[in-house]
């Protein structure tokens, strides 16, 4: 942390008002960290501009300051990739927070950066649509940090991630310049070029800050299939996920969870889940009542095919929401059953799956911990969450070995070091693992014409940034 | 504490949403709380105020997925914040010298209100200086209390028990007509009313400002008066109070002597709405002559964790008439006294609660609790709309059944009425 220039501050003042600077000690410690909370830093301000003519004002008066700018939504990320490592100035969106413009005719929707993920849907769900990316985070997770990650959700597998999502948006760039990339509010869908949007999507906002989105909003299903299969062998579970996407079908949803899992889940909430069983996979079809039942027919088929104990299609839309309360209730179960535990993020590819399970419960055991999965399958997308307890010595260091084993495993399966909690300042070493030098240096080059300062959001995603991890981590929850 | 910093509460919290600042967001007072303990943070004004600005709704209870029992945490804190932290006079006074000793006793709160009354009749009230007028504004018009039979017994074939009836401060003074309704739709469900006398403030008022021990004086009078009356229930028909008297076991935990009688106490604790059968009212499909909305009241909605059942009352007696409110769980300002001692940030939600009962184009708004009631009642006034109709759940159905006959009550009933208990022992 450097101190700020009480000038900045004044300045920062002028532009934003009293309320929208945070520059006093204990009102900035909140802000130093996510949720990931193993490492923690504190920034030296806090704005809260409420437009974008504020952004740019403050943008450009931390450049004449030379202070890196760290842009920040309601900080549910959870890789620390909002963490101010060398001080500087979180400008937060929840400002603003307007959503501008509904165009039914369209599908489409202008709102502002600092809008939750679920406030879109809710605002147009009258309409039969919705913003189709659904990360558990979505009751408070902005759609810039969204934006940022590139966040996904159970339903990526039919419906892709948020690139698939964002037509366009306003950044405002370290230097304080406006460019609005792709498509325009009243443009149409296709915009002529490279594709500079989608080089921003998923660029941890390295790039700039954004202050306006231009969503699609896709039509809700007519009909949903929601089934939750029982196996009394997480592998069999695994094998019928790959067996499943091979088959041709695309359910719009393909979670498992693994017993210890459901054991919380079960205690904390009384589902009526099988707390003996093996794993569990929530499968979910969507599409026109015609035709969604030979597809679940399928499905039933396949599951049996590998020693499904029990199949239970959910009967009604209430079965169906307490099937997925649930599955994102999952991790808010783990307070219950540990008293710390650390959520990992890794992706292989779908049919080494069953690998990847095995390899996972052997290092945990080498270790010495706990360990639960619940994991986005249809996507190869895991989640092991390790138990631990910081108060035995040398506990959290195993804690920290066995996740990265288990990432650098994942890599070397063909996936990669993250899904969708992002690089951030957590797994800076591990690109080095995933890439050669030289992607990372073709990759400074993209963020040096954004950003050739590298003032915006430094220290994270490249290694060799400043680190000081803690290890003093009180608890981690995930997705 | 199981808090993993997920920051999911942060939506469900109305300060927050008004702000965008998380140190007013439930994480950030949580945070600031673990910091105060491990000394990090200093108890200082910045800190007092960001506790201090917390509602106390809820809401964040309901959207945490770990289960934080925020409300204990904020409990406590403002305890210690009360016993720690020197408080500037004037608002030391406005707190432990006014709000306190008025509002937990319904004949000081009727006596504090008699001025009012007599300047109003004057027409003198718009002479007033405007942070009082502000005050004023909440007290409605009609405001009076209706005294109530200590036996109301049931004419129902079926007698589904014995209830104890909690009149509450601000709704036995403010409206006791609705306490009249209330019983009336407990006779109608089959329910012997007690109404006992001798019955104090149910604590809330004491516990949200950092007063743990009164709260628990009250408790104390409240079961000492009610254990003892062979009931099957006790019920209580404004939410905040339910959610205090639901939480009697916790709060004399510690208290080897009431511990066991706390506990039995809030398990026959039982907001009106939880006794009303579904089939109370009868289907109707709506005359699209009336809008009716529903707002939930923090403490039934959020502490209590009851939104599906006066829903279910409202669609089946208003059929197309009844519309989802926007935000309708978000917190309308009142909480309480926060509206007392938070004038600023209750004025911005109770601007936000109107904005989205208009848009609604809603003629009543159905609610459960007096304090939501009053601050709707003032916002609608101010914004120029008084047309809109802010009434209790208990009124609103009591109005819409057909009237029972009515029977003459014995005579031995008649004169055990109690007019008005003007001897009110401090709690």
């Amino acid at each position: 942390m450097t101190a700020l220039a009480p000038s900045l501050v004044r300045e920062l003042r002028a532009i934003c008002g009293d309320d929208g600077v945070i520059a006093t000690p204990e009102r900035l410690l909140v802000y130093e960290c996510d949720a990931y909370t193993m490492e923690k830093h504190l920034p030296d301000a806090v704005v809260l501009p409420r437009t974008t003519e504020e952004v740019v004002r403050v943008v450009k008066t931390c450049a004449a300051h030379q202070v890196p700018i760290i842009p920040r939504g309601t900080g549910t990320s959870l890789s620390g990739a909002v963490l101010a490592v060398d001080g500087g100035v979180i400008i937060g969106t929840t400002q603003l927070n307007r959503i501008l413009r509904l165009d039914f005719r369209n599908r489409r929707a202008l709102v502002e950066a600092g809008v939750p993920n679920l406030s879109i849907t809710n605002a147009v769900k009258h309409r039969g649509l919705m913003f189709a990316p659904d990360p558990s985070s979505q009751p408070s997770s902005t759609i810039a940090g969204n934006i940022a990650f590139n966040a996904g959700g159970p339903h990526t597998l039919k419906h892709g991630a948020t690139t698939n999502h964002v037509l366009g948006f306003d950044l405002v760039l370290a230097s304080g310049d406006r460019v609005w990339l792709g498509a325009e509010p009243d443009g149409g869908d296709d915009v002529e070029g490279y594709d500079l949007r989608g080089v921003v999507i998923g660029a941890e906002g390295m790039f700039g800050v954004i202050t306006q989105v231009l969503v699609r909003l896709m039509k809700t299903a007519r009909a949903y299939r929601t089934l939750l299969a029982v196996f009394a062998d997480p592998d069999d579970a695994s094998q019928t996920v790959s067996d499943i996407i091979a088959s041709g079908i695309i359910p719009v949803a393909l979670e498992m969870m693994d017993q210890p899992i459901t054991r919380a889940i079960e205690e904390a909430y009384h589902f009526g889940l099988p707390v003996d069983a093996g794993a569990v996979l929530i499968i979910e079809l969507e599409g026109h009542e015609v035709g969604l039942d030979r597809q679940l027919h399928r499905v039933l088929e396949l599951c049996r095919k590998h020693r499904a104990r029990d199949l239970k299609p959910a009967r009604t839309d209430e079965e169906r929401a307490a099937l997925w309360k649930c599955r994102k209730g999952a991790f808010g179960a783990i307070g219950r059953i540990s008293p710390c535990f650390v959520t990992q993020d890794g992706v292989v590819p779908r049919t080494r799956l069953p690998e990847i399970m095995r390899f996972i419960y052997d290092s945990a055991k080498q270790h010495g911990l706990g360990v639960a999965n619940v994991c986005h399958a249809g996507d190869g997308n895991i989640h092991p969450i390790l138990f631990y307890d910081e108060r035995i010595p040398g506990h959290v260091e195993q804690a920290y070995a066995c996740s990265t084993e288990i990432v650098r495993r994942c890599v070397e399966l063909g996936g990669s070091c993250t899904g969708e909690h992002g690089i951030g300042v957590e797994k800076v070493d591990l690109m080095s693992v995933q890439y050669s030098a030289d992607d990372l240096a073709a990759m400074k080059r993209v963020r040096h014409a954004f950003d050739p300062e590298g003032r915006c959001n430094p220290h994270k995603m490249f290694p060799g940034g400043k680190r000081c991890l803690n290890f003093n981590p009180a608890r981690q929850v995930a997705v | 504490m199981s808090c993993v910093h997920c920051g999911l509460c942060l939506a469900a919290c109305p300060t927050y949403l008004e702000t965008g600042d998380e140190n007013l967001s439930p994480r950030g007072r949580i945070y600031l709380m673990r910091h105060l303990q491990s000394g990090r943070a200093a108890l200082n004004e910045p800190a007092v105020r960001a506790l201090d600005s917390c509602l106390g709704c809820f809401g964040c209870q309901t959207a945490c997925p770990a289960n934080v029992r925020y409300g204990e945490l904020l409990e406590h804190t403002r305890d210690h914040i009360e016993h720690r932290f020197k408080r500037p006079v004037l608002e030391w006074l406005w707190r432990r010298g006014f709000i306190e000793q008025v509002f937990p006793h319904p004949w000081r709160l009727k006596l504090a209100l008699t001025p009012l009354k007599l300047i109003r009749q004057l027409g003198l009230e718009p002479a007033l200086p405007s942070f009082v007028r502000r005050m004023t504004a909440l007290v409605p018009a009609d405001c009076r209390a209706v005294p109530m039979p200590v036996n109301s017994p049931t004419s129902t074939a079926v007698k589904k028990g014995r209830v104890g009836f909690i009149e509450g401060c601000v709704q036995r003074v403010m409206f006791g007509p609705t306490n009249a309704a209330c019983m009336r739709l407990l006779n109608r469900a089959g329910f012997d009313v007690v109404t006992p006398p001798g019955q104090s403030c149910c604590g809330a008022l004491y516990s949200h400002s950092g007063q743990l021990d009164q709260a628990r004086q009250c408790a104390r009078r409240n079961i000492a008066t009610f254990e003892n009356l062979g009931l099957d229930f006790i019920v209580i028909g404004a939410s905040g109070c339910g959610g205090a008297l639901k939480d009697y076991g916790r709060l004399l935990q510690d208290d080897p002597a009431w511990a066991d009688r706390a506990r039995a106490f809030a398990a026959k604790v039982r907001d009106l709405v939880e006794l009303l059968p579904a089939d109370l009212v009868e289907s109707r499909a709506g005359n699209r002559e009336s809008r009716i909305t529903y707002h939930d009241a923090c403490h039934l909605r959020h502490a209590q964790g009851i939104y599906q059942q006066p829903r279910a009352l409202l669609q089946a007696l208003c059929g197309s008439d009844f519309v989802e409110l926007p935000e309708s769980d978000l917190c309308c300002g009142s909480a309480g006294s926060y509206n007392l001692t938070q004038p600023a940030m209750s004025a911005r939600l109770q601007q936000r609660k109107i904005g989205n009962i208009l848009k609604t184009g809603a003629t009543t708004v159905v609610t459960t609790n007096p304090g939501c009631m009053l601050q709707m009642r003032a916002g609608l006034a101010a914004a120029g709309r008084p047309d809109i109709e802010v009434t209790h759940l208990a009124d609103f159905l009591d109005h819409a059944l057909p009237r029972p006959p009515v029977r003459p009550p014995p005579l031995a009933t008649a004169l055990t009425q109690k007019q008005f208990s003007w001897r009110q022992p401090r709690p």
